[in-house]
């Protein structure tokens, strides 16, 4: 979903914000549980306690987060000093932490995300491997999901065979995933959760993972090229990176943040800034120049009538990118790996298309 | 009738379920005693409650699914298991119509090729007609290829028992084990509860399953527990079932069947020598007809297929006057109605009744559960699409139980069991409705319902599009006079009880005497001239046109 934290100066003040902005959220609850079906218990009641609980636990969490991002720091994992988890990302997730596994609650376009985004992953993966398990197609693999929130992505993976560790900085979170596959049997073992930044593993899981998954985080994080860099080192060679995120444009702004936010109350308010969207261009061009190279974008529509994603060719809305660790070992300079890239293209578009190799040459 | 519809429609689209009633205490959950291989964290995939012909084909269906290849599926049968060691010479009395599309599901999982080596009975023609007029349908295939199966239930139960064997690494059958209480999951915040659905069994053993399929027939004890509305109401008639023995062999490959007022009687073949009945009739008269004895039982059968009794002059005329349009229109499409084989005795101990009723539970799913079969809709057998209904039912729950198997799903999500359900409710409730409808239509021997019926059977019959509900060919070409050489070259014997109905407006005069009499058969054709046929054969066409009744005596 997102993970990264950045300790702001002014991170006070957003604390105020965020507390204001809280009974909004609550404002919304009519539109969507008319939307979303009938749930038995008043909302109200059981989220005005909460209400109470969660300020005093962000006091708490603040101060412990702090202490953490310190610690971090020492460590010095990448080659920035700072993190990528943004702190005020870890309030707006913990408020909705009880929510996730509510299939017409808040995050029922996220569930409803599965129908692409495991298939994706999973075709992809298919690819690169020869045998193939009946019933476990996804089986030998190890897969790292960053930002896993509370497991919705994790599960289905863990369900196709593959050994799944799944990361989020905010505990409860990660608290929420644990009890929810504690009950399935086949999942104990495959799934594994840890309530950490990508950062922190970077060192001990480096090049341990089949695939990284990196679903709806990238724009939570607040340095891409870093978060990258560590996918980079965390992914084995020829190992497969998926993202999928929300383009940067002004059609993102007026659907992803004033309707669904703001009118329609599909996403609740304060969890997408726009500034933070990342066109598929620039992850693009920040992937390539990391040793990712790119294999497919493809665009994600959402319709909030019948609740259902479809693929599309249009990807000014979200979208869907999938990487490849390049074969190279030793993590290569940006200039280097440019034009290695380009006379990669350029000798496999020769043998395949002779029409593009022109228009490259143009 | 209207409300009725609109309530069987049922809620399509944005649906609000609560939480079933969790109404019975269970006792703590203790360990599964009955086998091993089992301990109490074990989680199943799917449970099939219910073992019959539906419940049976679901679980083989999914126990030879690809993307079930590592998951566990239990089915729970309440009754002992049916071995058959020898096939048994006689036929057994409940048989069931197999449509083209259910054949194509049980040879999907290899259970057809089981019933083909057993037996079955392939039919190519159905000739449905009224008994207040001389209308008729005949649904034909032009490419010579079955419109269906008919299969004794007991065979099918064997082919399907024989294939979950096969499967019995992913499979498990209890025999003797009935679910007597469910617990539904909790809603989402109840985060301590436990997601799954328990099972208590009669001998108080629990079981946990991520997803509960009901196919526990039209009394079901899923979606009573469930809470799910059920739309029902019974029909004043009871079907009578009997395997009966022909007169003579013949190709037997067409079903028959017949609008009595009091209900359809239907003839299905079983072999060259026997067929299947299935009368649809008023409570009263079923049990008079189960109590008779045999022969007057086989006269009953053979004048409720023959007789023209309930025939009227004004719906004559009217059908005559729509049936020369039609020649005149489309002169290839008129269909010469045949009579069916006669019926010579019945099987000792073969007849059975049961009542009929109609049934349409509002929804087909609640989280974690999905009803298939009677369990969501009973029909009326008159169209012969109970059972395949439910095959219809296992296809589609199969396809998308799979797909979500394939794609990691929670097998239980209601995303994908809405999707079951909306692809199923439409397609079942237009066939409930129609078979309502036809059923009432012909229930009747009131004048403006049997014009209606009469005019519209045979309009039916002349336009082809209508019929491509059963997939017919378009084009009878030269019906009539091929007909005519086929009957002719056959010959049938008569009872003795044999009606004597004698009017001179009917295009045909039949007298018939008793076995060893002479017959004497006049027929009337257009220009008025009558041409009179003795000894064995009537077999008189000069116009083409008319219904020929082909009876001829022993002599």
């Amino acid at each position: 979903m997102w993970r990264g934290r950045k300790l702001s100066s002014c991170g006070v003040r957003f604390l105020e914000t965020l507390g204001f902005g809280y009974p909004s959220t609550l404002a919304e609850l009519p539109l969507r549980t008319s939307w979303s079906g009938n749930l038995q218990i008043k909302p109200w009641v059981f989220i005005e306690h909460r209400t109470m609980w969660f300020r005093a636990y962000r006091m708490t969490f603040s101060c412990l987060t702090r202490i953490k991002s310190y610690r971090s720091s020492w460590k010095r994992l990448c080659s920035t000093s700072q993190t990528t988890v943004d702190s005020n990302e870890v309030k707006t997730f913990l408020a909705l932490a009880h929510k996730w596994w509510d299939e017409q609650g808040v995050f029922a376009p996220l569930h409803s995300m599965n129908d692409l985004r495991v298939p994706f992953i999973r075709d992809n993966l298919l690819k690169t491997s020869a045998n193939h398990q009946l019933g476990k197609p996804l089986s030998g693999m190890k897969i790292l999901d960053v930002g896993c929130g509370g497991g919705l992505l994790t599960e289905p993976l863990g369900r196709l065979g593959a050994s799944v560790i799944g990361i989020d900085p905010v505990d409860e979170n990660i608290k929420i995933a644990q009890h929810h596959k504690s009950f399935d049997p086949g999942l104990r073992k495959r799934i594994e959760y840890r309530a950490c930044s990508l950062e922190e593993i970077v060192e001990e899981t480096a090049e341990t993972f089949d695939a990284v998954v990196a679903s709806e985080v990238v724009e939570h994080v607040i340095d891409i090229e870093a978060f990258m860099q560590c996918c980079y080192r965390v992914l084995k060679p020829s190992g497969s990176l998926f993202v999928t995120t929300i383009n940067k444009t002004q059609l993102s702004y007026a659907l992803g943040i004033v309707f669904s936010e703001q009118i329609a109350g599909i996403v609740p308010k304060g969890t997408h800034t726009w500034e933070k969207f990342v066109s598929p261009e620039k992850l693009e061009s920040i992937l390539e120049s990391n040793g990712l190279s790119v294999q497919t974008v493809a665009g994600m529509l959402y319709n909030p009538f019948s609740g259902y994603w479809h693929w599309s060719e249009n990807t000014s809305l979200n979208y869907a990118a999938h990487a490849i660790r390049s074969k190279v070992q030793e993590h290569p300079e940006p200039a280097e790996l440019f034009s290695k890239r380009e006379t990669e293209e350029l000798s496999a578009n020769a043998s395949t298309n002779p029409c593009v190799c022109e228009e490259l040459k143009k | 009738m209207m409300v009725a519809v609109g309530s069987l429609v049922g809620r399509l689209g944005m649906r609000q379920w609560g939480v079933g009633p969790s109404a019975l205490t269970r006792g703590p959950l203790t360990a599964c005693r009955r086998w091993a291989g089992a301990s109490a964290d074990t989680v199943y995939d799917v449970v099939v409650s219910g073992g019959g012909l539906v419940g049976a084909a679901m679980a083989c269906a999914l126990g030879h699914d690809i993307h079930f290849h590592d998951k566990k599926i239990l089915l729970l049968e309440a009754g002992p298991k049916k071995v058959l060691e020898k096939l048994s010479e006689t036929y057994s009395n409940r048989v069931s119509s197999i449509s083209p599309g259910s054949a194509t599901l049980l040879s999907s999982f290899g259970a057809w090729d089981h019933i083909c080596n057993m037996r079955c009975r392939a039919f190519r023609r159905m000739q449905v007609w009224d008994s207040c007029s001389e209308a008729l349908i005949m649904f034909d295939k032009d490419k010579l290829d079955d419109m269906g199966y008919i299969v004794e239930n007991d065979v099918i139960m064997h082919a399907l028992t024989k294939q979950l064997e096969a499967v019995s690494d992913r499979v498990t059958v209890l025999y003797r084990s009935k679910a007597v209480g469910y617990t539904w999951p909790g809603p989402f915040s109840m985060a301590d509860s436990s997601p799954w659905v328990h099972i208590t069994l009669g001998d108080g053993s629990t079981l946990q399953t991520k997803l509960l399929i009901g196919a526990d027939g039209h009394n079901s004890g899923v979606r009573q527990a469930a809470g799910i509305q059920n739309v029902s109401w019974n029909y004043d008639q009871s079907a009578v079932v009997a395997t009966l023995h022909l007169s003579e062999p013949t190709e037997n490959n067409v079903a028959w069947q017949r609008f009595l007022p009091s209900g359809p009687i239907a003839l299905l073949p079983l072999s060259d020598t026997s067929s299947s009945l299935v009368w649809s009739t008023s409570h009263d008269h079923a049990a008079e007809l189960v109590s008779m004895d045999e022969e007057e039982f086989v006269d009953s059968i053979n004048s409720a297929f023959w007789s023209d009794a309930n025939h009227t002059d004004f719906i004559d005329s009217a059908s005559t006057m729509l049936h020369y349009v039609v020649a005149l229109l489309k002169p290839t499409k008129v269909s010469a109605r045949q009579l069916p084989p006669s019926i010579a005795r019945v099987d000792a101990k073969s007849r059975a009744r049961f009542p009929l009723g109609l049934g349409h539970a509002v929804e087909y799913v609640r989280p974690r559960v999905a009803l298939i079969g009677d369990a969501a809709h009973r029909v009326h057998p008159l169209a012969g699409q109970g059972v395949n209904m439910g095959f219809g039912d296992i296809s589609s729950l199969v396809h998308h139980l799979s797909t979500a198997a394939f794609n990691g799903k929670d097998l239980g999500s209601m995303s994908h069991l809405t999707g079951y359900e909306t692809d199923r409710q439409r397609h079942n409730t237009a066939l409930l409705v129609a078979t309502d409808i036809l059923k009432r239509l012909y229930s009747t021997s009131a004048m403006p319902p049997v014009l209606l019926r009469t005019w519209g059977l045979q309009a039916t019959n002349a336009v082809s599009p209508l019929k491509a509900l059963r997939k017919v060919c378009p084009s009878i070409p030269e019906r009539n006079h091929n007909t005519k050489r086929q009957i002719c070259a056959r010959r049938r014997k008569v009872s003795k009880t044999m009606l004597k109905g004698i009017t001179n407006r009917l295009r045909f005069i039949i007298l018939i005497c008793d076995m060893n009499s002479e017959l004497r058969v006049h027929r009337l054709c257009s220009s008025g001239k009558p041409s009179e046929t003795r000894g064995k054969f009537s077999c008189t066409c000069t116009c083409g046109r008319g219904s020929i009744v082909f009876i001829s005596s022993r002599k």
